[in-house]
């Protein structure tokens, strides 16, 4: 019989205390009306409009959502490509090499990782700007895409693949109308991580960024060099409210989905 | 030809954008620096034959003389571990809880550790500036509660980094840990109590090695990434801290040494060589072990 023993209950209210409170401050203090962040001096949502009406910082949210939208799309399709030659593939050359190629880039410390891509663009001449960073997102989010894509296919029965060969599905449409629809969810959520990870990159950006392509993330990076500002405040609290808006729904749906699934289970089970 | 283009397509676009850039790295770390554009010399342009016998080892043996670089090494190898360490004993008591917990809870509790994931590294670094400077909320509290009587200094020291590693790497050690404790049977703790194990025997003899998959893969989680950590030092760190990717990242864009900052990126990497075989390692005997 398992209980929560007072010390199981006291490392969890601490941990998650430690893990929570830097945040919710975080998000009191945004709503703060004194400039100086430490003091409180009455609610007010001034600083909210002051960020809405700073040009640079929609900017920077703009390029970075292009960037994201790109990036997310490119290493989804190229993760998923990569994963399912990784698990289905069967031998070809370098095979070995392949697999190093995906998981290397997960453990790359981002700073290697930044240099070696900024030495690469300087060396055949491109220009830094939306671009370089949309190629380099892509390059890192595909290996992540790929990991989780490939956990899922490796569980997948592919005799249903092959049944579809056997009834005059070419290759391509057996893949397209049997294999991605039941790794579908993987495929998501791999989208998904891909998205965020673009979203947060700051390490990466500011190696393979050009004067015209400041991402959020850059930019709030130069701003909180100078210290905490209400303004950072701010846009933090509107994207930690997005993430957990998100994350939340994200897991109501999937909750919903499997109690579905149990319920079909068992009219299933009442029906036989 | 469709199964040529799909292994085709992924294998080509990472050996130009993965592999290449890093032969370029491995050679302009053996270049000279060149008051030019590109700084380094020699380039393409100058032959074959010239590339070849510019190139040596000059940078690595600079990064030996200077004791800056291998004070960095150092000290990141030392941050990394300690840093690991206290994540586990935070993160480690976290998961047993989760463990523990009701059926019922445990979906929130995830939801819990998985959220601060999601949320933006640079966020969550800057959530920690604000309470640990000086005017911070954590000094304010304490001399509000009467502990000390002057603000303690934590921000721009190690301790601060210690902190922010610990913060934003807890959810890394959490997963691991409790994937492998909410596998564990529990009559195998009942069978040690009913052997005459006290409570606490039980745990160290039967829980901890149970879970000793799960605590390596939490570290070197923990470990490979704080190793080359630059938003953390940059941050929350002061001048005195000194870690290799914050060392990497001025010695390229302050002085412009690209070739000393690519020898510093080749050596980082052949140290954390060891950590990533040891964590591959590791992953394929619990793979095995579970398949």
């Amino acid at each position: 019989m398992k209980r929560l023993s007072p010390f199981n209950i006291t490392s969890l209210t601490l941990g998650f205390a430690f893990l929570y409170l830097p945040m919710i401050l975080l998000v009191i203090y945004s709503f703060n009306s004194s400039k100086l962040v430490t003091v409180w001096a009455g609610f007010s949502t001034k600083w909210y409009g002051e960020l809405l009406r700073d040009e640079a910082f929609l900017d920077a949210a703009l390029v970075t959502i292009k960037v994201a939208v790109m990036s997310s799309a490119l290493a989804t399709v190229l993760g998923t490509m990569a994963a399912y030659v990784l698990v289905n593939g069967g031998r070809f050359f370098g095979r070995t090499l392949f697999s190093g190629m995906i998981y290397a880039p997960l453990v790359m410390p981002e700073v290697i990782t930044g240099l070696s891509l900024l030495l690469l663009f300087i060396g055949i001449g491109m220009d830094r700007g939306v671009l370089t960073i949309v190629l380099a997102h892509t390059t890192f989010a595909m290996c992540y895409v790929s990991v989780v894509v490939s956990s899922r296919l490796v569980s997948f029965d592919r005799s249903l693949e092959e049944a579809a060969l056997d009834l005059g599905c070419n290759r391509f449409d057996a893949f397209r109308l049997v294999t991605l629809p039941i790794i579908a969810p993987a495929v998501i959520s791999g989208w998904l991580l891909a998205f965020t990870l673009s979203l947060d990159d700051l390490v990466i950006a500011s190696f393979v960024s050009g004067p015209s392509s400041t991402t959020l993330p850059i930019k709030i990076w130069s701003s909180v060099r100078l210290g905490v500002s209400p303004e950072i405040n701010a846009l933090s609290t509107m994207m930690i409210g997005i993430v957990t808006i998100g994350v939340i729904t994200a897991s109501l749906v999937s909750k919903r989905k499997s109690l579905n699934a149990q319920k079909d289970a068992q009219a299933a089970e009442r029906a036989a | 030809m469709r199964r040529f283009a799909m292994i085709a397509v992924p294998y080509g676009w990472l050996a130009v954008l993965f592999l290449i850039p890093f032969l370029i790295v491995f050679k302009i770390s053996l270049s000279d620096a060149a008051l030019a554009i590109p700084p380094y010399a020699p380039t393409m342009k100058d032959g074959f034959g010239a590339l070849l016998q510019g190139l040596d080892f000059e940078n690595f043996v600079f990064l030996t003389t200077d004791d800056l670089y291998y004070k960095a090494y150092l000290s990141s190898l030392k941050i990394a571990f300690f840093s690991t360490f206290f994540t586990l004993l935070v993160g480690y008591p976290m998961a047993y809880g989760m463990a523990r917990a009701p059926e019922e809870w445990r979906a929130t509790l995830m939801l819990l550790v998985i959220l601060p994931f999601w949320t933006s590294f640079l966020i969550r670094v800057y959530a920690l500036i604000g309470i640990l400077s000086n005017e911070g909320l954590l000094n304010q509290f304490l001399l509000w509660l009467g502990v000390i009587s002057e603000p303690l200094v934590i921000l721009n020291t190690n301790i601060a980094v210690y902190v922010g590693i610990v913060y934003t790497y807890l959810p890394f050690m959490i997963l691991p840990i409790y994937a492998a404790l909410d596998r564990m049977d529990d009559s195998l703790i009942e069978a040690a109590e009913d052997l005459g194990c006290s409570r606490m025997s039980a745990f160290w003899l039967v829980t901890i090695p149970l879970s000793k998959n799960g605590i390596i893969a939490g570290c070197f989680l923990v470990f490979i990434p704080a190793l080359g950590e630059f938003v953390i030092p940059s941050l929350l760190g002061g001048s005195g801290t000194l870690m290799i990717g914050k060392v990497l990242f001025e010695e390229f864009f302050n002085n412009r040494d690209w070739p000393v900052a690519s020898a510093v990126a080749v050596i980082l990497l052949l140290i954390l060589i060891i950590p990533i075989v040891l964590f591959q390692r590791n992953q394929q005997k619990q793979a095995e072990a579970e398949g």
